[in-house]
């Protein structure tokens, strides 16, 4: 525990009241002379649980209005894929495993994972990708998917597990891939007519470990809206801000990495070339709030199709409308704010979530719910 | 034929479990009314108002840095009993043991009970013994239900009131960081001990002195923030407590960096929660520093007002004000 005890000394660093104080008293005089506020979306529901914990927003309340982002890939998951998911668990034949989030996720017809499984239904919640080998093993005579959800952060993880499976002959094991790209949702969002008001982005940190800061460049000169790619402690978030203000002070427009010590222009190459080889982009794919985006996902590459599990058990899931309350469709897109929500906190709980946003650990409802403190109440 | 694990035959309630009672309870445990092996302990009417309660206990592991199941038995019942404002008496003890559980282990448990029954000045009075086959049961499951002469009347988690200040006697989260340290899937190295300790003698001065006590509790199952969220529920006040003030010792504070947990959930073992009015903290804070397990005490809060949104705040580190989630839904089975 000794490493542990001296990677605190580094963590209280990242969260040190004085520089905080002192960043945010920067930040503000910058945009004092800025003359405005400014409009900046928090690109990961990560960076939006840290900001509504340590009460970043009240800190620099007036000067900066976030709208929180789309990276939270439980929370952009079709109803249509989570009815997928439902659907597949109630065969008789299979065992399904994803990550625990999505397991609370209502389809349609408002069933989960969490209250199938409690029927009976064979459904596994796994924290890691290579979990699902062992379940193979452990129950031969059942056919087990691997659900897998995630941006590029989690797709390599994904794509190991196929080659493995592959490389094993492993033939109880099949995998739906409904990884997702997060510079397409970002740049379908920026195009797209119903847009929040954002004038810069502060960028996703684990995704772009993954793919690189490389990736914006295009966003950043097609929209002209400067990224800044963050770290997730409190000091980190702060300098991003103060790295776009800066850029909003001198008039440019960049991508710029904040997260240096995780992020670099090109990414893991490792990761990508896993990537490159188990998947091909989808053509398009279904994205609660969005419709359909085009190559916005992975889907498995034919080489491994014999454990594509979309292939294996076609199953045909009509789209079915939302509840017409939940207004999950629109805080995905930073359109509303899960205040706004009629069901928010009253209905919708963290113990009983009509919406992904309230029941995933990134989704905005949920960190509101936990941390912010409502007028009504104080 | 020394026995070295438990059998079947240990629970038939015949020879074998006369002289498992003989040989290991009564050898630990043995008193006057234990001794008797009667059906029932006939104890003494104190005359006065008792407090009774009793609790299950399943921690895993059995054996943990700090203490063991025996040890968390008789605190854990002890403190129910304590923060009711009770002086605890009497105890009864109910084991239900897995067929193949050493001998040994089940003594080293027994001794651990024994030593924190003395302390505490509480007899075990009696006592069940019940065996089941290899799997049906992990290891050893101890319940324990107690009974204590009541010293201070009023105690209720309904009694907050607005103003009232909020007493922590120690640092949080050192049992459930413990537990969760050795579990499957986590298995790290904690420089750490669980916290697992009776409260008597640290709160026994405040029954006396005769201060006004508005609320005590032992943050266990939920820790720190399930325990306010209950008073907030219970007396309908929103209370505000300062992240800066709240004793969490480095150890704790990076295994929940490195796990995603906060230190407000995780459960205390040894450490009492105190509401009382304003005018009374510094003369209540000052005793409890008296004793060696309340050195660290702070007032980490108050109550900020009545309302009909119980609420529980923190104010951070920032100065900014956020809702202290209460622990709910996938926290850890079998911390206690």
């Amino acid at each position: 525990m000794k490493s542990l005890n001296s990677l605190n000394l580094i963590w209280n660093n990242f969260k040190d009241p004085q520089r905080v104080k002192f960043l945010v008293k920067l930040i503000k005089k910058e945009i004092e002379s800025l003359g405005k506020s400014l409009n900046l979306m928090e690109f990961c529901g990560g960076h939006t649980h840290v900001i509504l914990k340590y009460g970043i927003d009240e800190l620099l309340k007036d000067y900066v209005n976030f709208v929180h982002g789309p990276g939270c890939p439980v929370c952009v998951i079709a109803l249509e894929r989570v009815d997928l998911a439902l659907e597949l668990a109630k065969k008789p034949e299979i065992l399904l495993c994803s990550y625990g989030d999505l397991m609370r996720v209502p389809g349609s017809k408002g069933h989960t994972l969490v209250s199938l499984r409690a029927e009976g239904y064979s459904i596994k919640a796994v924290s890691s990708s290579l979990e699902t080998l062992k379940v193979a093993k452990e129950f031969p005579e059942k056919k087990i998917i691997f659900f897998a959800i995630g941006f590029e952060t989690t797709a390599p993880h994904t794509a190991v597990l196929i080659k493995e499976a592959y490389k094993n002959k492993i033939d109880n094991l099949f995998v739906i891939s409904n990884h997702i790209l997060a510079v397409k949702v970002l740049d379908f969002l920026l195009k797209s007519e119903k847009k929040p008001f954002v004038e810069a982005i502060i960028g996703p940190g684990h995704v772009s470990t993954i793919t690189g800061s490389k990736i914006y460049e295009s966003i950043v000169k097609e929209h002209n809206i400067p990224i800044v790619i963050s770290g997730f402690e409190p000091l980190d978030l702060l300098q991003a801000i103060y790295l776009i203000v800066k850029q909003k002070r001198e008039n440019r427009c960049e991508v710029e990495v904040q997260y240096t010590r995780s992020v670099t222009k090109e990414g893991n190459p490792k990761a990508q070339a896993l990537l490159e080889e188990v998947f091909i982009i989808r053509d398009r794919f279904p994205w609660r709030g969005f419709g359909d985006i085009p190559f916005s996902a992975y889907g498995i590459n034919s080489k491994y199709e014999i454990l594509d599990a979309e292939k294996r058990f076609p199953l045909d899931i009509s789209k079915l409308e939302e509840n017409p309350h939940c207004l999950c469709a629109k805080v995905i897109k930073g359109i509303k704010k899960p205040t706004d929500c009629k069901l928010f906190k009253k209905i919708c709980t963290p113990q009983n979530p009509l919406g992904p946003c309230m029941v995933s650990s990134e989704g905005a409802c949920l960190a509101y719910f936990k941390y912010k403190v409502g007028n009504l109440y104080v | 034929m020394k026995v070295e694990k438990i059998l079947l035959s240990h629970g038939g309630g015949g020879e074998e479990t006369l002289a498992l009672i003989k040989n290991f309870f009564l050898k630990y445990f043995d008193n006057p009314i234990l001794g008797n092996l009667e059906d029932s302990a006939i104890i003494l009417n104190s005359f006065s108002k008792l407090a009774f309660t009793i609790d299950g206990f399943t921690v895993k592991p059995i054996f943990f840095k700090g203490g063991n199941i025996g040890k968390i038995a008789v605190t854990g019942t002890i403190n129910d009993l304590v923060v009711m404002g009770a002086k605890p008496l009497y105890l009864t003890v109910g084991f239900i043991i897995e067929e193949g559980f050493k001998i040994g282990d089940l003594e080293v448990i027994l001794q651990t009970m024994k030593e924190e029954a003395i302390k505490n000045g509480v007899t075990i009075v009696a006592g069940d013994t019940k065996i089941v086959p290899k799997g049906e049961v992990d290891g050893i499951f101890i319940t324990t239900a107690g009974i204590g002469e009541i010293l201070y009347e009023g105690i209720s988690c309904k009694n907050l009131v607005s103003e009232d200040l909020i007493i922590l006697s120690g640092s949080i989260g050192e049992h459930g960081a413990c537990i969760l340290a050795e579990r499957e899937g986590i298995g790290v190295e904690i420089d750490l001990e669980s916290d697992c300790n009776s409260l008597f003698s640290l709160v026994e001065p405040l029954f006396e002195s005769r201060l006004e006590i508005h609320a005590m509790r032992d943050p266990t199952r939920g820790g720190l923030s399930a325990t306010l969220h209950e008073w907030a529920y219970a007396s309908s006040v929103v209370i505000l407590v300062e992240e800066e003030k709240i004793p969490v010792k480095p150890q704790v504070r990076a295994f929940c960096e490195a796990f995603g947990f906060e230190p407000y959930h995780l459960a205390c073992e040894g450490r009492v929660v105190i509401a009382l009015p304003e005018k009374e903290a510094s003369k209540a804070l000052a005793l409890i520093r008296k004793h060696p397990l309340g050195r660290e005490a702070q007032i980490i809060g108050k109550v900020i007002k009545k309302s009909s949104f119980p609420q529980v705040l923190l104010k951070t580190l920032y100065g900014t004000h956020r809702i202290l989630e209460n622990t709910s839904g996938e926290l850890f089975p079998r911390i206690c």
